[in-house]
């Protein structure tokens, strides 16, 4: 069962996501073994494949560096719930192909260790530690249509070829 | 150019104007989703490398114009390590492959923000993307201008679009005229104190008032340049007889073909914020957020281990001739490195004199590129080290060891600094 690891913080940004002097290579899997580093040094440590960060508001805030995405990918984390992202962030994702979650209040309600089952079609996430459903405003219909196409590219490709 | 819509006249803002052009539509509203055409796009050593790769994944072949994509490694170049080396190697043998015309190859090659401008390829009322973040600087021509990560620049690059959501536009007054010794560092330092981080998440700044008209456009693009550190989307600045002339100077001999948008009187604003720029202090941010604006009044005797003068926010001509005017005669007392932007600047920092200032100051005079800035390489700091830095960005890690600090601060409060070891007030110095 996917476990949340909660950040009680605002504006993680993307140097802490992912630092600089590791932007020599683009490669998801070297990238991963530094994701969050800069916040949470024993981080790729305690997470197992499909784990959720969760976060407060501005998550992602800085450069513009999909890396940051892809570190994530790399890691295999399920999902980010956040109060609210940065823009470019935000939009990285949606073109990765990377499901992102809107959550007000999401450090506070979400606790630690809690585990989690998400249902991104019906908007809602199953805390199952806490017994407790709480919905969540799914992705706009645009955004939804390039993650399932897999990502803007190959929503793109369409256009191109 | 004010745009009727059933009967009524439609009252936009500069940014909405331009969208509205780029997505072929007579207007355009906040919360909008269009398709825009592009006009330029700018790629550097590290988001435009993994854009080549996934279009060669996906097996798209396409560049849309080879005369509108702008091509300038910075962030790494002269190859930093091994890696960065195949970075460059990768985006290097792909413009040549692309035959893209503006590429600055290593030698001619500069921090991106400052190349464009200076090269001439930043017009009013276009439409410019960039694999980074700080693209929001060529608002101060009178154009859109905003950061993508790289697949939205392999989208870019492949098909000259891009869906953009049309935002809305926070109006931000300079009144007054900036007091001796403050910048336009100390102004956008303040703008982003006031309404933080995430403060115009999404949204246009767009800065009109009295303050700007004595503002260069190198002291503009210091504005604009910061608007991402607010969360803009980007930051934008009218035309005047200031962007003229810049233009006159940097784009090919009587290229004048470029349209110029305003604001209309009754365009809406989702919030207007006045600022008496009069009233303005030297400011320093502190670790770790653009937003821990201090007045220097305030921080005044704080040791540092090393002054940074460079980057696509403040390392321009006029920065290091601030910096030189305070150095002159003088020797620093902490590790000084200053970068000028772009080759040219460079070149102009030799001829001017300039350089030998900072020679004999006993400062590092390197190269352009980001280098430090992001902390890649030429200047990065060890734990518990402090830097003053004219950069954008004193996240955590930023410019080396994650328990290190930068402070942000204008070229003439980072030179004094230097020569004193501490962060000291410049208008003792100038
Ligand atoms: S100078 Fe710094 S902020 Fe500007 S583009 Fe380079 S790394 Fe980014």
């Amino acid at each position: 069962m996917p476990k949340a690891h909660v950040y009680k913080r605002d504006h993680i940004n993307t140097d802490e996501i992912i630092p600089a002097r590791y932007l020599n290579t683009d490669d998801a899997v070297v990238l991963a073994k530094h994701c969050m580093e800069d916040i949470d040094e024993g981080f790729m440590k305690k997470i197992s494949a499909g784990d959720i960060i969760v976060a407060g508001d501005d998550f992602g805030c800085g450069s513009s560096r999909e890396h940051a995405v892809w570190s994530i990918q790399g890691a295999k984390i399920g999902a980010v719930i956040a109060q609210s992202y940065a823009r470019i962030f935000y939009r990285n994702c949606i073109n990765c192909g990377f499901y992102v979650i809107e959550l007000p209040n999401a450090p506070q309600v979400i606790n630690d260790g809690d585990e989690i089952e998400i249902d991104y079609k019906a908007g809602e996430i199953n805390n199952k530690t806490q017994k407790k459903k709480i919905s969540f405003e799914p992705l706009p219909d645009f955004a939804l249509e390039i993650i399932n196409d897999g990502g803007l590219l190959e929503h793109i490709k369409k256009k191109v070829k | 150019m004010v745009k009727k819509v059933k009967g009524k006249i439609m009252q936009m803002t500069i940014t909405e104007k331009i969208l509205a052009r780029a997505a072929g539509l007579s207007s355009v509203k906040p919360g909008q989703l269009i398709n825009a055409k592009l006009d330029r796009i700018m790629c550097h050593d590290v988001t435009t490398p993994p854009a080549i790769s996934m279009l060669k994944a996906k097996d798209i072949d396409t560049v849309f114009d080879t005369d509108k994509i702008i091509v300038t490694p910075d962030h790494f170049q002269p190859a930093k390590d091994i890696q960065s080396a195949q970075l460059l190697k990768r985006l290097d043998t792909w413009a040549k492959e692309k035959c893209i015309k503006n590429y600055y190859k290593v030698g001619k090659a500069g921090v991106c923000h400052a190349i464009l401008p200076e090269q001439g390829h930043i017009k009013p009322g276009h439409v410019t993307i960039g694999g980074d973040s700080h693209t929001c600087t060529y608002g101060a021509f009178a154009a859109f201008s905003t950061g993508v990560g790289s697949t939205d620049l392999a989208a870019g690059i492949a098909t000259g679009e891009l869906w953009f959501r049309v935002p809305e536009s926070i109006k931000f007054v300079l009144n007054g005229k900036l007091p001796f010794g403050v910048y336009s560092k100390d102004v956008i330092l303040e703008v982003i104190r006031i309404i933080g981080t995430d403060g115009a998440l999404y949204k246009a700044m767009e800065f009109v008032g009295p303050a700007l008209k004595e503002m260069t456009m190198e002291a503009r693009m210091t504005i604009t340049n910061m608007a991402i550190e607010a969360g803009g989307k980007s930051g934008i600045i009218g035309f005047d007889e200031i962007t003229k002339k810049y233009l006159d100077e940097h784009l090919k001999a009587g290229d004048t073909d470029y349209t110029i948008y305003e604001s209309d009187a009754g365009a809406k604003y989702c919030q207007t914020i006045e600022i008496d720029c009069s009233k303005l202090e030297p400011m320093v941010a502190f670790p770790h957020l653009p937003s821990n604006g201090k007045k220097i009044t305030e921080c005044a005797g704080l040791a540092m281990d090393q002054a940074y003068i460079g980057s696509c926010t403040n390392g321009r001509i006029e920065d290091f001739r601030i910096a030189a005017k305070i150095m002159k005669g003088k020797k620093v007392k902490c590790r000084t490195i200053v970068v000028p932007a772009t080759p040219v600047i460079w070149k102009q920092c030799i001829d001017e004199g300039i350089a030998e200032i900072f020679y004999n100051a006993e400062c590092v005079f390197s190269a352009p590129t980001c280098g430090a800035c992001l902390g890649g390489f030429m200047g990065i700091l060890a734990e518990g080290e402090r830097c003053v830095s004219t950069t954008n960005r004193n996240f955590v890690g930023r410019m080396g060891h994650p328990k290190s600090e930068v402070y942000l601060a204008s070229p003439a409060t980072a030179a004094a600094s230097a020569i004193e070891g501490k962060l000291v007030d410049p208008r003792n110095y100038l």
